[in-house]
């Protein structure tokens, strides 16, 4: 293979991986504030249906982007004020939530189905995009995926570094003890849901907008579910997360290769690959029954009633 | 009884009004009155004991002074003012500290970390560092900033508790039960820091049921009971007897422990050793202990040092990989399941009452049903349960051990502490066992009920039985064994009566004291063996 192809194939496992780091960031701060938030999957189609319709009726990418977000943060708050308001089981609220998207945004994209747009554009960084071969490998992509490394920073700093990053740590570990200290056990975690909410908004939005630029029905295709499993499986570190998701990408990138080049395997077979790989990589990586322990958040699913 | 006091600001002149004046505090809850009009008053400078059994309400004043429960009616007075607290952050604010009885550090973080959550400012981790280290050496409670806090023993944790509280400066710390996880001599470790406190002017409220220690520490005491207030005392000119008449309302006769020559021996662990594959527990190294008939061995020790593992290995809920390394009866059952265990005789009241000793959310005569069904044929026939059987036994227990319940139907989870408590010890009892394992049989009980509770542990050694009691409680122990042994990070010690023995020593022992001359001697037997 040319060089061309290999920086093909870099080029499309970041792609492919910067819904999932989006859904996955966002899930990891929810569950790390001891909310379990099974709604991924229907939050990223709202946001997906949502991105796409206001992008093509206001012909403004970035004013769909902003919608998704919002579509998102709709979405989780009404999880938030059942599961932390009304103290209804996190578990099951999350399938409704799912199910519940998946209906909605079919509902509401209709019309818009099939409907092609001109994707998210590269940005074009002067004097950097045009370096040769290092220009085409990192230079080139759209302002969301260089906006999901950025968060995977921004995360990982809050969570490690910053004193409301610790305080929502503590909460997720020990929400009594920190009611008991004196801090806001349920608006922290309403925050960190709507913070969830948001960044899958933007990763529904990110596959009608740029992944394949048009509505379809069910379009995440399971990638919300990777995205949960790629939290726990990352044993709730960013880090992982982000290895995990290119990794995904890069099995996804490969498998279609391969069925370019006529594989007699069958196609189903290659399109499980991806799910199938990043599942028992993150398996082996966590085996170790104290990793888990020492970093799953303490609470996690478990409501809390401040008067209880 | 204290004077009351008028509730104006008038003679609330700095020098003279108390630091905390609480008057006519009460609290409801759906079943049960918590708090009905209690007065309390703390000097400047003072260390004031809040005793009472459990239940007694003082965990939910204390709750209501620093800010996390409110009061249904009632006012309380800071230096002579009338304040609100309606939050810990209000409480930290006004100089008001606490230092919880369990579990109010966050086990996956730092100590650095658990402290900057309670600071209401963010201080910079290199600054906070230093103040911890200052005030630790100041206060004699030595803390490492850096280490994770569920590498740590329990009494390094309360270190890092107090540590806490005092950074913030207060003038009032809240102790709620602190010596319930300490050895005799951090007890006395931690009275030297909290008599310097004093003197500085810090007014601490000790919150305890141990009358010893607050006659040994505290200037004045406030005694409750059932909700309302029993009485207030000074510790220093009563004797136990007097203060536990307040606290009680009733007077108490001592256990008794006839001599008796014990028998052959039913329970048998031989160098059992047990990793432990939780990450905060304790791997069990070289454990060997004998129990015989019609005596009653207590495992004295502080939490964490094995007893749960232990425990595990004893029930059967945890298999040991040598099938000899534990006998019943001199049968090896290392690897045979808890309902194999109690068909040969096996008794056993597990420390967590809710979740193991019963199913919180089952009835009295189910979960009696639970354990009987392996050992009382009655219950279970031809693999059909008798109901009949089940409420017969249940109600029997609850007659025979003054269970205060709604009867054999009652819910187990309904119960108070105490009374659950009577009727699994009464269940275990009426299965005839032949070997009892009691593990915190009176933890968290009241006096009355805990008195029963021994007291139906030696009527069980004086039937033959072999009994195992494992606590927290020395002088509990002392009263009611016939041998000692200590338990201390994982390791058994050697066995002392308790007339061979003293509390100095077995405190000595319970922070490992005895582990080096135990490994010496290993090393000379291993040398004489080679």
């Amino acid at each position: 293979m040319s060089l061309d192809t290999w920086i093909a194939i870099f080029v499309s496992t970041v792609v492919a991986a910067t819904p999932l780091i989006y859904a996955a960031l966002g899930e990891l701060v929810t569950e790390k504030a001891g909310v379990l938030n099974l709604g991924v999957e229907g939050m990223m189609l709202v946001g997906a249906v949502v991105g796409f319709i206001v992008g093509v009726n206001s012909g403004s990418l970035v004013l769909g982007y902003l919608a998704a977000m919002l579509a998102g943060v709709l979405m989780s708050l009404v999880f938030g004020v059942l599961t932390i308001t009304l103290q209804a089981n996190q578990v099951a609220t999350g399938l409704a939530l799912t199910l519940f998207g998946a209906g909605l945004s079919a509902f509401v994209g209709r019309s818009y189905a099939g409907q092609p747009i001109d994707g998210a554009d590269a940005l074009h960084i002067p004097l950097l995009s045009d370096l040769p071969v290092v220009g085409a490998l990192l230079f080139q992509f759209n302002a969301l995926v260089y906006g999901s490394i950025a968060l995977f920073f921004a995360v990982q700093w809050f969570l490690s570094r910053s004193h409301a990053g610790l305080r929502l740590r503590a909460i997720g570990e020990a929400p009594s003890v920190s009611h008991a200290i004196g801090h806001p056990v349920q608006k922290t975690r309403y925050r960190a849901v709507m913070f969830g909410g948001a960044c899958s908004g933007i990763a529904g939005a990110y596959l009608s907008t740029a992944l394949t630029p048009m509505w379809v029905e069910g379009m995440s295709s399971g990638r919300g579910w990777i995205a949960l499993a790629l939290v726990v499986f990352a044993t709730w570190k960013p880090l992982r997360v982000l290895l995990g998701a290119y990794l995904f990408g890069g099995v996804t990138v490969l498998q279609l290769y391969a069925q370019g080049f006529g594989l007699t395997v069958p196609s189903e077979f290659l399109s499980m690959l991806p799910y199938a790989a990043t599942i028992v990589v993150l398996v082996i990586i966590c085996r170790d029954p104290k990793t888990i322990l020492l970093n799953q958040p303490a609470s996690l699913g478990k409501g809390f009633h401040p008067d209880a | 009884m204290t004077d009351s006091f008028p509730p104006t600001t008038s003679a609330a002149t700095p020098g003279s009004a108390p630091r905390l004046a609480l008057r006519g505090i009460s609290k409801r809850y759906p079943s049960v009155v918590a708090n009905d009009a209690v007065d309390l008053t703390v000097q400047p400078g003072e260390i004031h004991a809040l005793m009472g059994e459990n239940g007694a309400g003082k965990s939910t004043l204390m709750k209501i002074v620093y800010g996390v429960t409110r009061p249904d009616a009632g006012t309380i007075h800071w230096q002579g003012e009338p304040v609100t607290i309606d939050s810990p952050a209000k409480a930290r604010a006004l100089g008001i500290g606490m230092v919880f009885q369990h579990f109010s550090l966050f086990e996956t973080l730092t100590v650095a970390e658990n402290i900057a959550l309670a600071l209401d400012h963010r201080a910079a981790p290199s600054t906070l560092d230093a103040r911890i280290n200052e005030v630790s050496e100041r206060y004699g409670l030595p803390v490492d900033p850096k280490r994770l806090v569920h590498s740590m023993s329990v009494g390094e944790r309360q270190r890092v508790e107090i540590v806490r509280c005092l950074l913030q400066a207060p003038q009032l710390l809240i102790m709620d039960e602190p010596t319930s996880v300490l050895t005799p001599q951090a007890v006395q470790t931690l009275f030297g820091t909290l008599r310097r406190l004093a003197s500085e002017g810090v007014s601490i409220l000790y919150i305890s049921h141990k009358l010893d220690e607050i006659r040994q520490l505290c200037d004045t005491a406030t005694v409750l009971r059932g909700g309302r207030l029993a009485g207030t005392a000074t510790p220093r000119l009563e004797d136990d007897a007097g203060l536990a008449r307040l606290m009680i309302g009733s007077e108490l006769s001592p256990c008794q422990l006839p001599p008796k020559q014990p028998g052959e021996i039913m329970l048998e662990l031989t160098n059992l050793n047990l990793p432990s594959s939780d990450p905060f527990g304790t791997h069990l190294q070289r454990v060997d202990l004998r129990v015989r008939r019609g005596e009653i061995v207590g495992i004295a020790g502080v939490s964490g040092n094995g007893q749960k593992e232990l425990m595990a290995a004893l029930s059967g809920e945890c298999l040991s990989p040598d099938v000899g390394a534990v006998r019943i009866g001199g049968q090896p059952v290392g690897r045979l399941g808890p309902a194999a265990r109690r068909r040969l005789g096996l008794g056993f009241v597990p420390e967590e009452r809710l979740g193991r000793g019963a199913v919180p959310a089952m009835s009295l005569s189910d979960n009696a049903l639970l354990t009987g069904a392996a050992t009382a044929p009655a219950m279970l026939r031809h693999g059909l349960v008798s109901r009949r059987a089940a409420r017969d036994f249940a109600t029997g227990v609850i007659a025979a051990f003054n269970v205060k319940c709604g009867g054999e139907s009652s819910i187990a989870s309904s119960l108070s502490g105490g009374n659950l408590q009577k009727f699994i010890v009464g269940r275990e009892v009426r299965l005839d066992p032949q070997v009892m394992v009691a593990a915190q049989p009176t933890w968290g009980v009241d006096v009355g009920a805990s008195q029963m509770i021994r007291q139906a542990l030696i009527e069980l050694r004086n039937r033959d039985v072999a009994v195992l009691v494992v606590s927290e409680e020395l002088d509990e122990l002392f009263a009611i064994c016939d041998r000692l042994v200590v338990i201390a990070q994982g390791r058994l010690s050697p066995s002392r009566t308790p007339a061979q023995t003293s509390v100095e020593e077995i405190g000595s022992w319970m922070s490992g004291g005895f582990i080096a001359a135990a490994d010496a001697k290993q090393e000379v037997r291993d040398a004489a063996a080679a």
